[in-house]
């Protein structure tokens, strides 16, 4: 039975085209059939998941915050989503007359194509990766700078100051958290000695009884942390929302947005912030692996879509915990703090390696990235005493 | 969250735990637990959800709160019962001018001491109370009603008489206190006037008897 729900996805596929290979489809079409049910599983699964996510999220925002949260449309407010939807799409699109008409229509579309192009290298099961890349981080992170475009497009093209002070904010955000970003990637592509997710994956298989996952070693834990912060700035959330703070800049890069194009945004926000979720999980919390050997009879894209949505849940938890940051904090913090962690942890993860794997190699790291804590925190938590304000010009 | 709970978990184990945390960056770990907690806490401890949940629960409003003005009858029947004599006090002294008082006649064209017409717009009404001061039959009072909206601008705002007369057992429910000051009030009034009543009454049967003694006087 496990075995069939292992392999059920791709025998469902086989099947398919065997049937329409048995009518004699020509070889083109087969092709072309395949890759469309792939595709379309994928933006299924993440659509519905950005569907389940943007009621779940008010659900778990407002238990956070002792509030029952929507409960009215459907059981338990289940069905929000659709009332949403229909809100949004019957919503009146307007385009600001000074607004670059092109460019504005364009910045949703393009917001949209890389969040789905990166779901291609994800590895969702043991057999199931829609495309196999031998460079696929690389592919992943190359793809997703496309939204940096994006979302700078949104902000030129409505002709509006707050718009613009958004986008470049959202620009200084994302390039910054980009580096940190990346770093802590590549520790987890270093130690598996591949940039093919896959391989990433399986490197990370069950160390006797206990989980070999990369979040479990010293320098597999602090890169977890520096990439998870880095996955919330990049997918511009809470506490890293400032490109639409909403307290000074009505709605930042969206601000000129309404109707469908709004909910494209949101949408491809959305399905961005799972690709990162994926690939967190795929880099540090073994993809698709089982937590223990004696719990492998479960599917194992079960455990990667129950993994990616325990992430993004505790994204929610982040979110309704940590007020907004001030913009210089934010890029303060990502340059002063996590750029020279990650190549701190970077080093680690090469002695863990080169200490041979084990305890040696476990204290060497831990002390490194401990030494390197202690040392780059002592810069935040400088008390900050108060000083009488001098005037310049008023007195 | 009142006092005590708070106290109560920052004395217990896990509390003092977490508040002796000192590293930097303890702050992000304290916040996620308050978080933490009151997510839990939300699905086991019910006295947390401070939310009405609206149309199912009605809300209790304060003894005191009020909307628009409704009047008030004795009895069973609203015509009869009005308390309303219709002198139009109310209506000269509203502020936004929100009352329209016509007088009822008789066939005769004589004044009756009942209002024909006794509207009131709610939409221009700004719920002052000048009216219920002002009214010296304890007639006029302020309801609490508040689902008073409607898909029609101007007809279904202006309350008429017949939707203005509210029972006294209804002014009993919505404001008990005041409902009960009100009746003594009235009901002091009534034996006010009745002693009066009893001794003009007396006063003319001596007067009477007097004048009677004084013409068999003569007589005699």
């Amino acid at each position: 039975m496990s075995e069939f729900l292992e392999t059920a996805p791709v025998w469902l596929k086989d099947w398919v085209l065997g049937l329409l290979a048995g009518f004699g489809v020509p070889g083109w079409i087969l092709d072309l059939v395949a890759a469309g049910m792939v595709v379309g599983t994928c933006i299924g699964i993440f659509l519905g998941l950005f569907a389940l996510m943007s009621v779940m999220e008010r659900k778990i925002l407002a238990r956070c915050q002792n509030r029952y949260g929507p409960n009215r449309v459907g059981p338990f407010g289940l069905f929000q989503p659709v009332a949403d939807g229909i809100k949004m799409i019957t919503k009146e699109d307007i385009v600001p007359a000074a607004a670059d008409r092109v460019v504005h229509f364009l910045a949703p579309v393009v917001m949209m194509v890389p969040a789905l192009l990166v779901l291609a290298i994800l590895p969702y099961g043991r057999d199931l990766v829609p495309v196999q890349l031998d460079a696929g981080i690389l592919y992943f992170f190359a793809v997703g700078a496309g939204t940096e475009v994006a979302v700078f497009m949104a902000g030129w093209s409505s002709n509006n100051k707050y718009s613009v002070i958004g986008a470049m904010r959202a620009i200084a955000q994302m390039i910054s958290y980009e580096m940190p970003l990346v770093i802590a990637a590549l520790t987890a592509a270093m130690v598996s000695g591949s940039l093919a997710p896959q391989a990433i994956v399986e490197a990370q298989g069950p160390a006797g009884f206990l989980p070999g996952w990369y979040v479990f070693t010293p320098w597999g834990f602090v890169a977890a942390l520096i990439f998870y912060t880095c996955a919330l700035a990049e997918s511009n959330r809470c506490p890293f929302d400032l490109p639409e703070g909403e307290s000074e800049l009505v709605a930042g890069h969206l601000t000129e947005y309404s109707g469908f194009k709004y909910a494209t945004f949101f949408m491809a926000e959305y399905i961005g912030m799972f690709a990162i979720c994926g690939l967190f999980v795929t880099l540090f919390l073994g993809g698709w692996q089982a937590p223990l050997p004696a719990l492998g009879f479960v599917p194992s894209w079960v455990w990667f879509f129950a993994k990616v949505c325990a992430v993004a849940g505790s994204m929610v938890w982040v979110r309704a915990t940590l007020p907004r940051l001030r913009i210089d904090h934010m890029l303060g913090f990502a340059w002063k703090f996590l750029l020279p962690m990650g190549f701190v942890t970077f080093l680690a993860a090469a002695c863990w390696h080169y200490a041979g794997r084990g305890p040696a190699g476990w204290l060497a790291s831990l002390a490194i990235v401990g030494a390197a804590y202690v040392a780059l925190s002592a810069n935040f938590s400088r008390r900050f005493s108060l000083e009488r304000r001098v005037y310049q010009f008023s007195e | 969250m009142n006092e005590q709970k708070t106290s109560r978990w920052s004395e217990s184990f896990a509390g003092r735990l977490l508040s002796g945390l000192r590293f930097p960056g303890a702050g992000l770990v304290k916040g996620l637990a308050v978080t933490a907690r009151n997510f839990v806490g939300s699905y086991f401890e019910k006295d947390r959800l401070l939310t009405e949940l609206y149309p199912e629960q009605r809300p209790r409003l304060p003894e005191n709160s009020r909307s628009f003005p409704f009047l008030i009858y004795d009895g069973n029947d609203p015509e009869a019962g009005m308390r309303c004599v219709s002198c139009k006090i109310c209506e000269k002294e509203c502020p936004p001018q929100c009352i329209y008082i016509v007088q009822d006649r008789d066939a005769a064209g004589k004044a009756l001491k009942r209002p024909r017409v006794f509207n009131i717009d709610i939409s221009v009404c700004m719920s002052c109370q000048i009216c219920v001061e002002v009214c010296p039959f304890e007639s006029i009072r302020m309801d609490q009603v508040f689902e008073a909206s409607s898909y029609d601008r101007f007809g279904s705002l202006v309350l008429t008489k017949r939707d203005l007369l509210k029972s006294n057992e209804y002014y009993h429910g919505i404001h008990p206190t005041e409902a009960a000051e009100t009746d003594a009030r009235i009901e002091a009034d009534r034996k006010k006037k009745e002693a009066a009543a009893a001794a003009k009454a007396a006063k003319a049967a001596e007067t009477a008897k007097a004048a009677a003694e004084k013409k068999e006087a003569p007589a005699a």
